[in-house]
């Protein structure tokens, strides 16, 4: 594998005591909040349970349910594109943007968007797009990705907030107070909103049966990029489809209650349609980019297409003691925390992004959080797995090829110590003795540089047991 | 359009997978919720804690009540659009109008010639089509009587919700029939004021969308 400079981001992260105190409360408020909208723990088992299952019957039928979902929005007036990778994705978008002659775009929170740097790609085409979400707006202001899912500027607190602000925004005063803050960003994004030529959004469901698109916020710069301009694009992936509008409300409060603790969100926003006969407002034209990448061949292994389940709520982020240690952005990839540890090595190749799933203690937070029940804890093992053996060699022999040769020297000498008795005593009292001793080289100088050095017992269990009075079994 | 075939090929790899097709999930039972005539009280509870301003006005004058509940509260006008149901009511009110009050500004035609007015004004008025007291949210149906943005860009949203409109849980209120398919084009729930805890989780109200929510429930 590749050096992709995860170890040295790491290292830098931890370094970073602002960033770790930033993301420390961030991440304690979070887990409490949930704690709280959700303090029925039986109510909430039966919630997940029957998200999961929502998930799992509309992915089984997701060929079906695309079909559905595309011929409804093509009744409702939206016009649906497909795309197999990002570039094709991208390439939509500058199309349909050109074709209206549109240089500037109001843009509201989406993940896909990020996955498929989409900004970037119509920037070098002469396009502005002007994130609008808060988090989004200060990150773009800074020149940075998300670090979170939900909440991208967390990593930020708010004198880093001031000083960006102050330095890039024409006019505008340092302050650290919160709510003069968001009255800048409020003001600068107004103009934006009134006089942008299309807005941009992602998707958090498409509900099939109806032909509807969903999307979840609180600000009012999602409804702000759908309503105000003529023109409307929407990036999807195309797991995000349900079957029903019933399914809807457990799924939102699952994703609000898992994302912020909150019950509901200020505004959901179901849109059918561009403006119909006889509406003053709302886009003439509305757009959806189905975006696969990847997605088809995650879906292709039963076991692996749990992970397209996944709501983006980042609650697993938000327990996870890995990503609340280093942050998003050590990861290096679009999605970080369990579900990317998960997701990115599928859509990339394990051979790209193999590193990531050993980023975790396989404590099982993220698991025991996961509102759709992702089993992230055995899909990590099992990417490890194809990571070291390669994906075609799954649950075969120990010392297969691929592995560290270290790693196999070690293994086979052990597998000889246990089966002579001799040899294993010898080593334990090698152990007692020497164990202390150990130089710090080689794979335990990196162990050492974030664990304790390990001590040797100088009573093992077998002498334990002697003392006891209890023989040798 | 590059890709023509993109779709085709996606659907068959999709196709191409195994696939067991589980039932459709049960419903979960959901929480207790308030049944009917309790259900006002506790969407104003739900909506007071995510700092909306309930008011109960008296079916018979409503009108009039509204006009002196938002006087005197710095508002300088108010938008609402002439062909919406209520808005004789409001007009023939307004029209033996206090000073204090908000003027009051019809949305003529479409958003293209109102555009400035829109995003100078103070409030804008619409009605709820329903309401859920679990989870607290009003459903606004914008159409042609009732413009989408007038609920979105004015600082101060006022919405009217006739209280037999009000129902248990969301569930209820989207099975109540004006709601199936086809769906109007644009369909929003509303909690509360837009807010942000964007910055270091701390909440701030009225980012993007209107600071101040004012819920009218009419009985």
């Amino acid at each position: 594998m590749a050096d992709s400079g995860f170890e040295a981001r790491i290292e830098q992260a931890l370094e970073d005591e602002a960033l770790r105190r930033n993301f420390a409360s961030a991440l304690g408020a979070f887990a409490a909040r949930r704690r709280s909208v959700f303090a029925d723990a039986d109510a909430l088992e039966r919630l997940r349970t029957q998200a999961a299952a929502i998930r799992d019957r509309a992915l089984a039928r997701l060929p079906e349910l695309l079909e559905e979902l595309e011929s409804r929005l093509t009744a409702n007036g939206i016009r649906v594109h497909w795309a197999e990778t990002a570039a094709v994705g991208n390439r939509l978008v500058l199309e349909i943007l050109e074709a209206h002659g549109v240089r500037r775009v109001v843009k509201g929170k989406s993940m896909v968007s990020e996955e498929m740097h989409l900004n970037a790609f119509l920037a070098r085409h002469g396009i502005e797009t002007v994130e609008t979400d808060l988090g989004e707006f200060i990150i773009q202001l800074a020149g940075e990705t998300p670090s979170h899912i939900i909440v991208p500027a967390v990593h930020k607190n708010r004198a880093q907030i001031a000083k960006l602000f102050r330095e890039k925004i024409p006019g505008a005063p340092y302050t650290e107070e919160v709510t003069e803050l968001n009255a800048i960003a409020r003001h600068t994004l107004r103009e934006q909103f009134r006089e942008a030529g299309a807005g941009l959004s992602g998707v958090n469901f498409a509900v099939a049966e109806t032909g509807t698109l969903c999307l979840v916020e609180n600000e009012g710069n999602g409804r702000m990029c759908t309503g105000v301009p003529p023109l409307h694009i929407a990036v999807m992936g195309i797991e995000k489809v349900i079957e029903r509008l019933e399914d809807l409300p457990p799924l939102l409060r699952l994703l609000t209650g898992s994302a912020t603790g909150q019950r509901v969100t200020t505004y959901v926003n179901l849109i059918s349609g561009p403006r119909r006969g006889g509406e003053p407002d709302g886009p003439r034209e509305v757009h959806l980019v189905l975006l696969d990448n990847g997605r088809s061949a995650v879906f292709a292994d039963p076991e692996r297409r749990a992970t397209l389940r996944c709501i983006r709520c980042g609650c697993c982020l938000n327990h996870c003691p890995v990503y609340a240690r280093i942050g998003g952005h050590a990861y290096g990839t679009t999605y970080p925390g369990p579900i990317g540890k998960v997701l990115t090595p599928q859509l990339l190749g394990i051979d790209r992004a193999g590193e990531l799933p050993f980023a975790s203690t396989l404590c099982g937070a993220c698991e025991e959080v996961c509102p759709v029940k992702i089993p992230l804890a055995q899909l990590l093992r099992r990417l490890r797995a194809e990571a070291v053996r390669g994906p075609a060699a799954e649950g075969k022999s120990r010392a297969a090829p691929g592995a560290a040769p270290l790693e196999r020297l070690a293994w086979r000498a052990w597998g000889q110590a246990v089966k002579r008795p001799g040899v294993y005593r010898a080593l334990l009292a090698g152990g007692r003795w020497l164990g202390g001793l150990l130089p710090p080289v080689g794979p335990l100088e990196r162990w050492l540089r974030a664990h304790a050095e390990p001590r040797f017992s100088q009573r093992n269990l077998r002498r334990l047991l002697r003392k006891k009075g209890i023989p040798d079994a | 359009m590059p890709e023509p075939r993109a779709r085709e090929r996606i659907l068959a790899r999709l196709r191409a997978a195994p696939r067991d097709i589980p039932p459709r999930p049960e419903t979960a039972a959901l929480p207790a919720a308030a049944p009917a005539p309790e259900a006002a009280a506790a969407l104003e509870a739900a909506l007071t804690a995510m700092r909306a301003e309930v008011h109960r006005l008296p079916r018979g004058r409503w009108a009039e009540e509204l006009r002196e509940r938002l006087s005197g509260r710095g508002l300088s006008e108010l938008i609402y659009r002439p062909g919406a149901p209520w808005a004789p009511e409001i007009e023939k009110a307004w029209a033996q109008a206090a000073e204090a009050a908000p003027r009051l500004l019809a949305w003529e035609g479409d958003i293209e010639g109102f555009r400035e007015r829109l995003f100078s004004a103070a409030a804008g008025i619409t009605a709820a089509a329903a309401a859920a007291a679990d989870p607290g949210v009003l459903l606004l149906r914008p159409g042609p009587e009732e413009p989408r943005l007038l609920s979105l860009v004015p600082p101060a949203h006022v919405v009217l919700v006739p209280a037999e409109r009000i129902h248990p849980t969301l569930e209820d209120a989207l099975a109540a029939g004006s709601f199936a398919p086809p769906l109007p084009a644009n369909l929003v729930l509303v909690s509360g004021p837009s807010k942000t805890a964007d910055i270091e989780l701390t909440l701030a109200f009225g980012v993007h969308g209107p600071r101040e929510l004012l819920v009218f429930i009419l009985e």
